[in-house]
């Protein structure tokens, strides 16, 4: 169903143009365990190699744990690597999540955000990857399955380039992206093959060059190797945004790096989000600018590293601010709206900003309901700071049933 | 890779596991370096968490003159998978892959993982060298653990033994997923156990040996009684050597008679305190065990 022509348009969904996407990067290796809503990412990749379209090692691990464990292996003589997760699996492989990263492995992940039990809910928010946000991968938060497909094969790019060999996560919402069908460009391969250069990297075990890789070290040497973790992530920014303009060259589609925004240079009021709740934010914008009202929206695509500068260059102008996040950090607040307060700490004027927590366990966020977190913006420089503080965190949708 | 019978006379006299930081008399380390000795230049090891990647792995003081990685504590089957497919895909011919894990990473934590390795029929060996604890943390007890075996976690006293479980039978579970060769060996009969590394080098599919290996320092013994006391466990029939290919069974050592037990075990210290009903007990279930393989192995 999904041969791959010249400049072909296919209509799948996000799962799907990840594993297109997979398939023009040509990996080596491809570890797979089936977990909800990512099962299509592995069911389409084993097709693939069975019909021989992927020349590419399949193994069927026994559990996220081992999934990450594999591509451990492969990246480690040198493969490119492969492996796709959700969830609970994300949480089952955490301790191979920051051994990934450490040992400065290049893997790219796709992960379908869904929702921590308990209670079970197969349904999605991004609790699952903001909770792995320390474990030192890049992440990229993607809004549409065209977006998935270019992510992925850019991923690789990324996350090999040798000042950052850093692994590299790709979020897609749960079924809102994962299993929601729309039409993709599927570049040539030869193209992708200019962009994309084979895998190579000198942290690697290979015999010409035995090596002991995954070591220990004492008090004396570990701050050192933490400190070039460091810097690498703080490298591959610019290393996105070149990604980003070669990308854009060969392929005519360009993401503009660690932000996205949609009518935020004169905004006064601006919404910051993450995946595939930016296009409804987007009708909710053109509305509200109907209206007279000056919204905007900034999407974060990179939560690591953090788009420091520029998210604090674009909300420093407004009036308010506010994050809506599918996340909370029980006791605080939702982990986008740290982090963005974080970015905005030190600045001459910074804005009052409001948290909205929305979408957990898949709940559904409307046009209407971003339109309302627009006017709470509008209200909230008014207020006294006493009474602003006090509803600073707030819960799109709560006890409302949704009836269609 | 050649077929050539290796002996301790005409092996070679290249190390590949040296310079590491084990305990003196490490039984571990004997069967880490014995294996690589067979296995030669084209090795790619992963261990995990456990003793021999405690000692050998230290920045920037590498023991391992071959190609080798510490892999996470339950994921030695599965890295061992990644790395075989990704030295495959990649056309690096005539490899060896080959995991060093203790009983904690094998029986316990990394069963998982095995299991899931044995059942994708990869080419690669597994050695798991067995000193019946967790001993890179301190000697706490593990499903290999013997009855009786006093560790930090399975305290003697008067109320209990030492260990009240008897050692998890792996070698039969390892087997029990058809894989193409599995072996039990001793550091005590080396040659028995270089005979079994040639054998897995050359096996198309997945391999396991299960080596008995000394630990003076958990154990309470002296570090030259290791090699002796390997011997002695496998004489007085509390170890086995054995092998498993083409779906059956093979006890390679049959002792005519068994080395007392009881003189086997006070010679270590994690088994002084044991009483004679103690003994009893071990006895017993060595002697169901040998009953069972008698009968049914060849």
């Amino acid at each position: 169903m999904m041969h791959n022509h010249k400049n072909e348009s296919v209509f799948v969904s996000g799962d799907e143009a990840v594993a297109l996407g997979v398939r023009l990067s040509r990996p080596h290796v491809i570890s797979a365990y089936p977990i909800t809503p990512q099962t299509i990412v592995v069911e389409r990749l084993s097709e693939m190699v069975e019909d021989g379209s992927l020349v590419a090692r399949y193994i069927h691990v026994e559990s996220e744990h081992s999934a990450m464990s594999a591509a451990m292996g492969a990246s480690s003589v040198g493969a490119r690597a492969f492996t796709a997760t959700s969830s609970q699996g994300l949480l089952y492989m955490a301790e191979g999540l920051h051994y990934a990263s450490g040992g400065r492995m290049p893997i790219v992940m796709m992960n379908a955000n869904r929702s921590l039990a308990l209670p079970w809910s197969i349904f999605g928010d991004h609790r699952d990857s903001m909770s792995m946000l320390d474990s030192g991968w890049i992440q990229v938060y993607v809004e549409d399955a065209q977006e998935a497909l270019d992510m992925t094969i850019q991923a690789y790019r990324i996350a090999e380039d040798s000042s950052v060999l850093t692994p590299l996560m790709i979020n897609l919402d749960g079924f809102i992206l994962t299993h929601t069908y729309e039409l993709v460009e599927v570049p040539p391969q030869e193209e992708v093959d200019s962009y994309l250069p084979p895998f190579s990297t000198p942290n690697k075990m290979s015999l010409e060059d035995p090596k002991s890789m995954g070591f220990s070290t004492s008090p004396a040497d570990n701050m050192e190797f933490k400190y070039q973790q460091h810097k690498a992530m703080m490298d591959s920014r610019e290393v996105i945004k070149q990604a980003d303009k070669e990308y854009a060259e060969i392929f005519g589609r360009s993401y503009n790096g660690l932000i996205d925004c949609y009518q935020c240079d004169n905004a006064e009021y601006i919404l910051v989000t993450a995946g595939s709740v930016t296009g409804t934010a987007r009708v909710a914008v053109d509305s509200m600018r109907s209206k007279g009202i000056k919204a905007g929206v900034l999407r974060i695509r990179f939560m690591r590293p953090f788009p420091e500068q520029e998210v604090r260059n674009t909300l420093a102008g407004a009036a308010s601010y506010g994050v809506l996040d599918k996340d909370i950090s029980f006791g605080y607040e939702g982990t986008m709206f740290t982090n963005v307060n974080s970015a905005l700490s030190g600045t001459a004027h910074i804005p009052r900003g409001i948290n909205f927590i929305g979408g957990l366990g898949g709940r559904d966020i409307s046009v209407q309901d971003i339109e309302e977190m627009f006017e709470a913006l509008r209200l909230c420089p008014a207020h006294d700071y006493t009474e602003y503080r006090k509803n600073r965190i707030r819960f799109v949708n709560m006890g409302v049933s949704i009836h269609e | 890779m050649n077929n050539k019978r290796i002996t301790v006379k005409n092996m070679t006299d290249k190390e590949y596991f040296f310079g590491h930081k084990a305990c003196a008399g490490c039984g571990g380390s004997l069967a880490v370096r014995l294996a690589l000795k067979v296995f030669g230049d084209r090795t790619f090891a992963a261990l995990p968490a456990g003793c021999m990647s405690a000692v050998g792995f230290i920045y920037p003081q590498m023991a391992f003159l071959n190609n080798a990685i510490i892999s996470t504590f339950p994921g030695t089957g599965s890295m061992l998978s990644g790395m075989r497919a990704g030295l495959d895909a990649l056309g690096i011919k005539d490899t060896h892959v080959v995991g060093f894990a203790g009983d904690g990473g094998t029986a316990d934590i990394g069963l998982q993982a095995l299991s899931g390795a044995i059942d994708r029929e990869e080419k690669i060996i597994y050695i798991c060298y067995d000193n019946e604890a967790y001993m890179n943390t301190g000697v706490q007890k593990s499903s290999l653990t013997p009855y009786g075996a006093r560790t930090t976690t399975s305290p003697a006293g008067e109320n209990l033994p030492g260990s009240v479980m008897h050692k998890k039978n792996l070698f039969e579970i390892v087997a029990a997923h058809d894989i193409a060769y599995a072996a039990t060996a001793s550091v005590g009969y080396p040659q028995d156990y270089l005979n079994k590394l040639s054998k897995a080098a050359l096996v198309e599919g997945t391999s396991y040996i299960h080596i008995y290996a000394t630990c003076p320092t958990g154990w309470g013994t002296p570090t030259e009684t290791s090699v002796s006391l390997a011997k002695e466990a496998v004489d007085s029939g509390l170890w086995y050597l054995a092998e498993y290919e083409n779906g059956e069974f093979t006890l390679n050592r049959r002792p005519k008679e068994f080395f007392p037990v009881k003189e086997h075990l006070l010679k270590q210290g994690r088994f002084k305190h044991l009483k004679d009903s103690d003994i009893r007990i071990i006895e017993e279930a060595r002697d169901k065990k040998w009953k069972r393989m008698l009968e049914h192995w060849k």
